[in-house]
């Protein structure tokens, strides 16, 4: 018996090469503060993101509260519909190939709020059960899924299938979450703030299931977290997002030992310290994160970056490469012909570095 | 996977026979209070449903030398009424009356007005809008203005005044299970379950709809008693029951006159029509706080 006989997983299309899910110019703007004959501002919660999940990664989103995480998050699962842009899912694109019911099966999410993300009405195998009946699969087979389910996250299916939420600790309910996730044989899980709210020793024993399920099931995550020590254990490549957009992405360890954009050093510095000499003397970044309803011009990050510069108010920066291995960043100070005086002088250091490595590299940014 | 760790599924899938339902009703058993109230409302509707056969006096028969006796009286172990009808007897056919025209009409406006409030508090936006700004019309009169307004313009009788009560009682409930059920529509269980790929109606009748009736249930109990009193003002008019009719309303009313002669036994369909609307407001009370399983 296993748990894939009624609802197998998606087949795989396009193979290892292709992208399990490509994200592009995706966009979401929240109309505020309307009244009667005057409209109001527009919250531009995400605004022309890009990237994509390689079949079996774990992408980690970081960012700042309120620069779009979990909004791309509900994008991606079709909870909100997207202004602009075009979500592929393993080479077929969502609306016109794919339905929003199958891109629903194929794709699920782990909510932050743990209690709130399960009715308290409905017993554990009721809640897990819920899914699998609703793509037909027949309720002894669901129940019995949700029994495995249930050992699967490390549940005793004879203990917990007939409680109900509030009986259960915080984090015996986001394995329920887990397992209801996995109930429809997903290909891509996000997990939206999933370990935030809980114990750090809960969290370690979480994050080492998720890594055992996605191993089992050969699952992709897509993981956002504001929680930077996290997000590198459990991430292969993370992009980062402020005030809607992505400023850099890259593989984790790359992107630790070498972050262009100011804002991820920022983020970098501002992580507690454990050692006493490396203690964080003064705020990395001052001040909070412009009001999104009305953005700042040029580079989002202007008002609050070091290192800003004319071009820098004036100009939209691009994602672009930064000569690594799929390594991006939106900083003028990347780009040798935006004039930004510190661009021209990496630039130079660059080029005599690659030099002796290897031929300059003029590949486009990955996203 | 091993045959023990089948086997361990296949009993624990049986042992789960019982339902939400079933625990529900174990725990309003456990309740003094609730099961007090529902054995009253028991006896009261069975006597009346029975009444022809427990060997009453007749309802109708008065007798112009025996009126108005106070309780106690020989044969007539609750007095008589204005026209030297038995009490007893007539209270007990008057629950017939009384409690299909105080239920009747709250039940249909508890399936309807939920119906409606649901789905505009789940669809929300202009659907939203439509339902409630009709409701509002509704409100616009004062609920006794309105049921006479109804009752008279579609005629006399037990049928119309019965529609006129329910039309009375949809917005109040409509208004309830609106606002419960926008407060249930953005908890993330509900998204969970949009992100299952559930359809509209099965998490409207899954999800919200178990999270939402206690609420709404309990507040509709409480508009039994005020149903049998809004009957009894029609009934009073002419508009709902006929005066020969035994009924609770009415005899209150027709009682009136008599206070001051025999004030106890006016006072006695009074008593009926608190008792059972007491007893419904303890037995939903009960009822809520058996359905909430965090208890």
């Amino acid at each position: 018996m296993s748990v894939t006989d009624a609802l197998p997983p998606a087949p795989d299309v396009g193979g290892p090469q292709q992208a399990l899910l490509a994200v592009k110019g995706l966009s979401k703007h929240f109309a505020v503060g309307g009244r009667l004959f005057r409209t109001g501002g527009v919250v531009r919660a995400v605004d022309d993101v890009s990237f994509s999940v390689d079949k079996g990664e774990v992408l980690g989103i970081v960012g700042e509260s309120g620069c779009g995480k979990s909004t791309t998050a509900r994008l991606i699962i079709g909870l909100i519909a997207p202004d602009a842009g075009e979500i592929t899912l393993d080479g077929e694109p969502v609306g016109p190939a794919l339905s929003l019911r199958e891109l629903r099966r194929r794709v699920q999410m782990v909510f932050q709020d743990s209690y709130a993300s399960l009715n308290p009405r409905l017993t554990i195998e009721d809640t897990i059960a819920f899914g699998p009946k609703v793509h037909g699969v027949a309720v002894n087979e669901a129940r019995s899924r949700a029994h495995e389910l249930l050992r699967k996250v490390g549940l005793d299916p004879g203990h917990f299938a007939d409680r109900y939420p509030h009986e259960l600790s915080g984090g015996q309910r986001q394995r329920i979450n887990i397992a209801r996730a996995l109930a429809l044989a997903p290909r891509l899980v996000i997990l939206d703030e999933a370990v935030s709210a809980l114990d750090k020793s809960v969290e370690a024993q979480v994050l080492n299931l998720l890594l055992d399920l996605k191993a089992e099931f050969g699952l992709t995550y897509v993981f956002i977290s504001h929680d930077l020590n996290v997000v590198r254990f459990i991430s292969d490549r993370v992009i980062v997002m402020y005030l809607g957009e992505v400023v850099e992405s890259g593989p984790v360890e790359t992107l630790w030992a070498d972050a262009r954009h100011p804002y991820t050093r920022a983020l970098l510095a501002a992580m507690p310290s454990l050692d006493p000499d490396q203690r964080t003397q003064e705020a990395p970044i001052a001040g909070d994160p412009p009001n999104p309803i009305d953005p700042p011009s040029g580079c989002r990050f202007h008002t609050r970056c070091p290192y800003a510069e004319n071009v820098c108010s004036s100009t939209v920066p691009k994602l672009m490469s930064t000569g690594n291995d799929r390594h991006a960043a939106a900083c003028h100070m990347v780009d040798p012909a935006s004039g930004h005086s510190k661009a021209t002088a990496q630039a130079i250091r660059r080029r005599a570095q690659s030099a002796t490595d290897r031929p300059p590299d003029a590949e486009a940014a990955h996203a | 996977m091993t045959a023990v760790a089948d086997d361990l599924v296949r009993i624990a899938v049986v042992d789960k026979a019982r339902g939400y339902w079933t625990n529900v009703g174990r725990r309003l058993m456990r309740d003094p209070v609730s099961v007090t109230c529902a054995l009253v409302l028991i006896i009261i509707a069975l006597a009346a449903i029975l009444a022809p056969w427990l060997g009453l006096a007749d309802p109708y028969q008065g007798s112009m030398i025996r009126r108005l006796r106070p309780i106690g009286t020989p044969n007539y172990p609750l007095g008589t009424d204005e026209l030297g009808r038995d009490m007893l007897t007539r209270l007990i056919y008057g629950g017939r009356l009384s409690l299909l025209i105080g239920l009747l009409p709250v039940v249909l406006a508890f399936v309807i007005g939920t119906t409606l409030g649901v789905i505009a508090g789940y669809v929300g936006g202009l659907v939203n809008q439509a339902i409630m700004r009709t409701i509002d019309v509704f409100y616009a009169f004062p609920s006794v203005l309105l049921a006479i307004a109804i009752s008279g313009a579609l005629g006399a009788g037990i049928t119309n005044s019965l529609v006129s009560l329910t039309i009375v009682f949809i917005p109040p409930i409509v208004r309830v299970a609106e606002s419960v059920t926008t407060g249930v529509r953005n908890l993330d269980f509900v998204d969970a379950a949009r992100a299952s790929g559930a359809g509209a109606m099965t998490i409207m009748r899954v999800h919200v709809l178990g999270n939402v009736l206690g609420p709404i249930f309990v507040y509709a109990t409480s508009l039994i008693s005020v149903c049998m009193i809004l009957a009894a003002g029609l009934s009073f008019l002419g508009l709902g029951t006929r005066p020969p009719e035994p009924e609770w309303g009415l005899m209150l009313n027709t009682l009136r006159t008599a206070i001051y002669i025999n004030p106890w036994v006016a006072a006695l369909p009074g008593a009926m029509i608190f008792m059972v609307s007491i007893c419904f407001n303890l037995l939903s009370d009960g009822l809520r706080s058996a359905m909430d399983v965090r208890d």
